[in-house]
């Protein structure tokens, strides 16, 4: 069983949430037109053997999505944080690179 | 290497069975080899004895990084079928299907494929109608396919729950009569032997950790044991497909899951088949041991671990339970888990990639047993001609840019969903 902080939550079962794959998914912009990239977003994975960013939804909790660092390898849990979070996140992050 | 016969064990008996050479060498690896393959589980044995034997390939090593079948082929519930419907799928598993028939006289090793039947039951009459028509594709396709109303599913599998109170009541099934199981240790050791009868190199404990480069061009493999320099590598690594592409630099359409099964305690012989459940991801048969083989659903999130959780454990019980009340008894005497390589469509690959001199087999989600000796004989064509046969043609990595996907499961880009 494995046991995941749930930022609003707390330690809460596996058997609450529901897995939403792989977070450092990223959709191209809306005016993407290149098909090669959404190629990329719908169907390409990184899948690593090790840590993995992945999204889980609270269904039986606080209905929150969040974004959990889980090593694929030894099933140990790291960091979560609310999905909102992390996109905010990763949104400030972008736009400074830009 | 001697050949196995009737008269063969009768004459080592006499001779207090001390005469049994070694099934296969365990040789040095030569400087450079026309075909390396990467994996020594049934779909990378299959591969070398094929292109040695359809192809006269003299020049072909398969490296392990543990030991042979040490990885799925060791780990899966060994049911063979066919029942396949979608264009490009389903003449290739019915090639499969043929070839498990003759395939102990073929390869010389007894790999004790039994033709045992296999239902997969209905509980609505929505599910009825969807059997009815994959039973006809197959049939379209010279595949045989049998539709069971529930009565008849009752006077052939009386042990199942038709009481007024059963959870998923049983409207019929859909029987593949040429379906069955087979031994899963001996198809790879039965392949190995017959591989290295062949001429091929079984290198093991030699763990592939990155690919040696001619300029643009694959030129052989580096492994915990030294470099093997080859003119063309091929993949047949299952769950570590994503592994083994991304040191090459490919993405893959592919995610790693695990899948848990399970044995019980011997028991008498009571299930002469193979039962898949309709309502929940669930499927049984009975070892010639007496255990009770049964499996279920991925544990649904991304994981290499080679092991499941719980909750998986509970579901896959209770599925069991809600079929076969009487099973509540048993205890379970083994449970483990194998990684799978999830495709994106839930179909494989046996393809050439976009580098040049690298091959791929995977991609083959939970179905990768049954598929062993089609997958072989098609990666072996795809290796010798560099292009693929026709029942492979379909098992391409462009499918997904083209537009056409196989999603025999119609679930859409979801790995853990097929």
């Amino acid at each position: 069983m494995i046991r995941i902080e749930c930022p609003v939550c707390g330690q809460r079962p596996e058997t609450e949430f529901t897995y939403g794959g792989d977070a450092t998914v990223r959709r191209p912009e809306m005016t993407n037109e290149d098909p090669q990239a959404w190629i990329e977003y719908v169907f390409m994975r990184g899948n690593p053997r090790g840590w993995h960013r992945e999204y889980w939804h609270h269904v039986q909790g606080c209905r929150q999505w969040i974004v959990l660092e889980r090593n694929t390898l030894s099933h140990e849990i790291g960091q979560a944080e609310l999905a909102r979070d992390a996109a905010r996140a990763w949104s400030r992050t972008s736009e400074a690179a830009e | 290497m001697s050949h196995y016969s009737a008269f063969s064990i009768f004459k080592q008996a006499m001779r207090g069975n001390r005469g049994w050479s070694r099934a296969w060498r365990d040789p040095e690896p030569k400087d450079n080899y026309d075909v390396l393959i990467v994996g020594g589980g049934g779909h990378g044995l299959a591969t070398a004895y094929y292109l040695a034997k359809e192809h006269g390939a003299k020049n072909v090593a398969v490296v392990e990084k543990g030991w042979l079948g040490g990885g799925n082929t060791g780990r899966n519930t060994t049911i063979v079928r066919s029942n396949y419907m979608m264009p490009g799928n389903t003449m290739f598993y019915e090639r499969s299907m043929k070839l498990w028939e003759d395939l102990s006289q073929d390869l010389n090793f007894n790999v004790m494929i039994s033709q045992r039947g296999q239902y997969n039951l209905c509980h609505s009459p929505g599910q009825m109608d969807a059997a009815r028509r994959r039973g006809n594709i197959m049939r379209a396709n010279g595949i045989d396919a049998d539709m069971f109303d529930r009565a008849e599913v009752q006077r052939r599998l009386p042990y199942l729950d038709y009481s007024a109170s059963a959870r998923f009541p049983i409207h019929g099934a859909l029987y593949q009569g040429r379906a069955g199981t087979a031994r899963h240790d001996a198809v790879a050791w039965g392949y190995a032997r017959a591989a290295d009868k062949h001429g091929v190199d079984i290198l093991q404990q030699r763990e592939v950790t990155g690919y040696l480069w001619d300029g643009g061009r694959i030129g052989g493999v580096q492994t915990s044991r030294g470099d093997i320099r080859a003119a063309k590598v091929a993949l047949c690594v299952a769950g570590h497909s994503g592994h083994l592409a991304q040191m090459a630099g490919l993405r893959l359409p592919i995610e790693t899951h695990s899948l848990q099964a399970f044995v019980t305690e011997p028991y008498k012989p009571l299930i002469d088949t193979v039962i898949s459940f309709g309502a929940a991801h669930f499927y049984i048969s009975q070892s010639d041991k007496g255990g009770l083989v049964l499996g279920g659903d991925l544990d649904m999130y991304n994981s290499y671990a080679q092991r499941g959780g719980l909750p998986i454990v509970e579901h896959t019980l209770s599925s069991a339970k809600a079929l076969m009340p009487a099973l509540s008894r048993l205890k379970l005497l083994r449970h483990w888990a194998g990684v799978m390589d999830m495709s994106m469509d839930g179909s494989p690959f046996i393809t050439k990639t976009p580098v040049d001199g690298l091959y791929l087999n995977g991609g083959w989600c939970y179905g990768g047993f049954k598929a062993t000796p089609a997958s072989g004989w098609c990666f072996a064509w795809t290796i010798a001609k560099d292009a693929p046969h026709p029942d492979n043609a379909e098992f391409r990595l462009d499918r997904f840019e083209r537009g056409y996907q196989i999603d025999e499961k119609g679930v859409g880009p979801h790995p853990n969903a097929h």
